[in-house]
């Protein structure tokens, strides 16, 4: 079997004095793939997009992008393009101006282009508007397009759905969608996993300058373990004797005041389709159900609250509610 | 898994040039409100100041030309050339060259250039361009303006040289020309410092007013009695070393002079700005400069720059003194007063005489006998002699003299009352102010072998 692979990381190893700020970090990222960076704060990911632009170099470990090993700062293709740390772009000039002063330094494209991509990212009736009365989300796609200018093979994009509204973001997912359609890869940090949900084909996973996960979204999902479920029904009392008698499953507490109607419980989905049985057979009727975190996000706290366990105090209530074990 | 890496596809980019890098940063330039506003002022103010103090009584005597303002149209663009080295040119320097570096730090925008471009060091040349073209123009502004202004009020009328000569307007329009050319080089001095403190300091207000802070502390340090080779090695002192255009011969010593160190002071401060900015961490995004590095990267070679400069002057001209001495004064004022005399006998329509003719000399004393005769202040008060050809009778004129240690001086005069002693002369077409009674001359602090 052949594939084709647009970064690989082996060992990266990046510091800013005595922080480490990426340790032997390993990536592969096959052409076309749209791939997810995710991770707390300060684990890394804008330091690794930054060595993705080249923007800064690896102090160990090699790097290769589009083919190329990427030895010294700015030394990364011309055909990779994208922002960090917000999209830069400059308040005095249009937002035509901009991207057509970018269009000539590159020799990419010309006046057509980027009215064409200011219409793909749906700023065509703002062209001549000056960038310092736009919001973040009209920015964000300014930036996109800027990116996009000259068609470049690798996309690298650091939050690019921050400050957009359901529509936009829906826009830019259509067009990263696309781009991966035409063999661009996409590597983009996000928050948001479902954003990364409804965009990724993999993920990596950093935590504290390390990988902690890389792979299918399906794969990180199974990662979180046992979930936390919320119920909500017509007798809580009742339904939480029934529960607390259910096998397998737990009642989680610490939940707060005003959602005292609510069950929260903690085991296999199996468990929690019995207990729904057994609620409904008891004339119960049920209300509301679902889990307390979407399992992606589960999978997030659980890997990294791992990552920062192993570094630091144990405090194993920071992301999860305290369960009681199961009476009879 | 047999992993392959794809084949390069065709790319529409192309590596960037120092000409689209360049225009780039022009636009944006341009596009601040800031620069078109400084570019609409330099187009206006000048020709609307000297067209309305022209029209004044009173007069900026205080800077060269300032009193001749409304006799001559060509006296506005020096009077303006005086306001541009004291304080203007450092500031509209400040504006456009010490910022150009920080306004990235302020938009948050370096990492976004950096990759458009990927080249620190086209970037540096590119904005440094911009820069330069962006204070010419100015400059070219300023020059068209006050020029402009003062003929189309005044009129294209002779006007006398710093010793008194007469200049006719194609004279004069060379000499203007040329005197603006002058105030390149200082102006691409303070330019290079501009860089230096915008890419060393970020955006640190100090950064963006370091050409001005510096314009203020060597106005200071000239100000003072420090000796004539220190004097010319500052960049400051190129500001008015147009003023050795203005005499006949020229005075060229201490421009030449002025202008090699503020070539010199454009070139490191440059490079030094260079050095700094191709080693900055672009991935610091709290990088806001630094206080020290300034000091030792950007302060410390400058300094030694004049230092060096001023022991390589003092060495080849021997000016360690104040370059103010008495036989140099006497003949600057002699000289001066022959001109001018001739000036106002014609004026009156008298005998013609020439200036050397009149056999004039000047005999010069500092505050008395306890004072030694060399050196600046208000306190010199010299006689001048002449003798009327045809007559054996030679006349006096009593002067007070206020010498500034850069070397020019205000000769007032303070009798008798038909030569100096009174503002005005009675001339057949009427009333007119009177050259002899108040006028501006010049020493070379330089030459040692004054000149008659």
């Amino acid at each position: 079997m052949q594939s084709t692979v647009a970064i690989r990381a082996h060992g990266v190893i990046k510091t800013f004095g005595d922080v480490i700020a990426l340790d032997g970090v390993d990536l592969d990222v096959p052409t076309g793939q749209i791939h997810g960076l995710v991770g707390p704060n300060g684990a890394g990911k804008t330091t690794l997009l930054g060595l993705l632009l080249g923007l800064a170099t690896a102090d160990g470990g090699r790097l290769e992008i589009l083919g190329t090993h990427v030895g010294r700062a700015l030394s990364v293709p011309a055909e990779v393009a994208g922002f960090v740390d917000g999209p830069g772009l400059y308040p005095m000039l249009t937002a035509r101006q901009n991207l057509a002063t970018l269009a000539s330094l590159r020799g990419g494209a010309g006046a057509q282009s980027v009215d064409g991509l200011l219409e793909r990212v749906g700023l065509g009736e703002v062209a001549g508007d000056p960038v310092r009365g736009f919001s973040l989300g009209m920015r964000q796609r300014l930036g996109l397009a800027a990116a996009l200018l000259g068609e470049p093979r690798l996309l690298v994009l650091d939050e690019p759905a921050n400050g957009l509204d359901p529509a936009g973001k829906r826009q830019v997912h259509q067009i990263l969608a696309d781009l991966s359609d035409a063999g661009t890869t996409v590597v983009l940090s996000s928050h948001r996993m479902d954003d990364l949900a409804a965009l990724c084909d993999e993920v990596t996973l950093l935590s504290t300058g390390r990988v902690v996960f890389s792979g299918p979204l399906g794969k990180l999902a199974a990662e979180g373990g046992e979930l936390d479920y919320r119920l909500v029904t017509s007798d809580p009392e009742e339904a939480r004797r029934i529960a607390g008698s259910t096998p397998g499953l737990r009642r989680a507490t610490g939940q707060s005041r005003t959602d005292e109607n609510a069950l929260v419980v903690r085991g296999p989905e199996s468990a929690v389709d019995h207990l729904v049985v057994r609620l409904v057979g008891a004339g119960i009727s049920l209300r509301e159900l679902g889990p307390v975190v979407p399992p992606l996000e589960a999978a997030f706290l659980a890997l990294t609250a791992t990552e920062a366990d192993s570094d630091s105090d144990p405090d194993p209530e920071a992301s999860h509610a305290r369960v009681e074990e199961p009476t009879r | 898994m047999t992993t392959t890496v794809t084949a390069a596809a065709p790319s529409r980019m192309r590596p960037v040039v120092l000409r689209d890098c360049y225009r780039f940063e022009l636009l944006k330039l341009i596009a601040q409100w800031r620069v078109r506003l400084m570019f609409g002022a330099c187009l206006v103010a000048p020709a609307v100041y000297t067209a309305v103090i022209s029209r004044q009584t009173s007069l900026p005597a205080d800077a060269v030309y300032g009193r001749w303002m409304n006799q001559s149209g060509w006296a506005g663009s020096l009077v303006i050339l005086v306001f541009l080295g004291a304080f203007a040119l450092p500031l509209l320097t400040s504006l456009v060259a010490g910022d150009i570096f920080a306004t990235e730090d302020r938009l948050g925008t370096w990492r976004h250039l950096l990759v458009a471009v990927r080249s620190p060091r086209l970037i540096f040349v590119s904005k440094a361009l911009a820069a330069l073209t962006v204070i010419l123009a100015l400059l070219v502004a300023l020059a068209v303006s006050s020029t402009v202004g003062g003929l189309a009020s005044v009129g294209n009328h002779p006007l006398p040289g710093l010793d008194g000569h007469p200049m006719d307007s194609g004279e004069l329009t060379r000499t203007v020309l040329l005197a603006w050319l002058s105030i390149v080089p200082p102006t691409l001095a303070f330019a290079g410092v501009g860089l230096l403190g915008s890419v060393a300091l970020g955006r640190s207000p100090l950064g963006l007013l370091m050409p001005v802070v510096l314009a203020l502390a060597l106005s200071g340090l000239a100000l003072m009695p420090v000796p004539v080779a220190l004097r010319l090695a500052l960049p400051t002192n190129a500001f008015i070393g147009y003023r050795g255009l203005l005499t006949t011969p020229g005075q060229f010593g201490p421009l030449w002079i002025g202008t090699a160190v503020s070539l010199a002071w454009a070139g490191l401060a440059t490079l030094l700005a260079y050095r700094i900015f191709v080693r900055r961490d672009f991935t610091d995004l709290a990088h806001d400069g630094s206080g020290l590095r300034f000091a030792v990267a950007g302060l410390v070679p400058l300094a030694a720059l004049t230092a060096a400069t001023t022991v390589a002057i003092a060495a080849t001209t021997g000016g360690t003194g104040s370059g103010i001495e008495r036989p140099k004064l006497e003949a600057a004022l002699a000289t001066s007063f022959s001109h001018l005399y001739v000036r106002q006998t014609n004026q009156l329509h008298r005998p013609a005489v020439t200036k050397e003719q009149l056999k004039t000399t000047a005999r010069c004393d500092k505050a008395g006998d306890r004072v030694e005769d060399v050196g600046p202040g208000a306190d010199w008060r010299c006689v001048v002699t002449w003798t009327l050809p045809g007559t054996r009778a030679t006349g006096n004129a009593i002067y007070q003299l206020d010498v500034a240690a850069d070397g020019r001086y205000v000769a007032d005069g303070d009798g008798p009352k038909e030569v100096n002693g009174y503002f005005q002369i009675h001339t057949p077409t009427g009333d007119a102010p009177n050259p002899l009674w108040q006028f501006d001359g010049f020493v070379d602090l330089l030459d040692d072998q004054p000149k008659e």
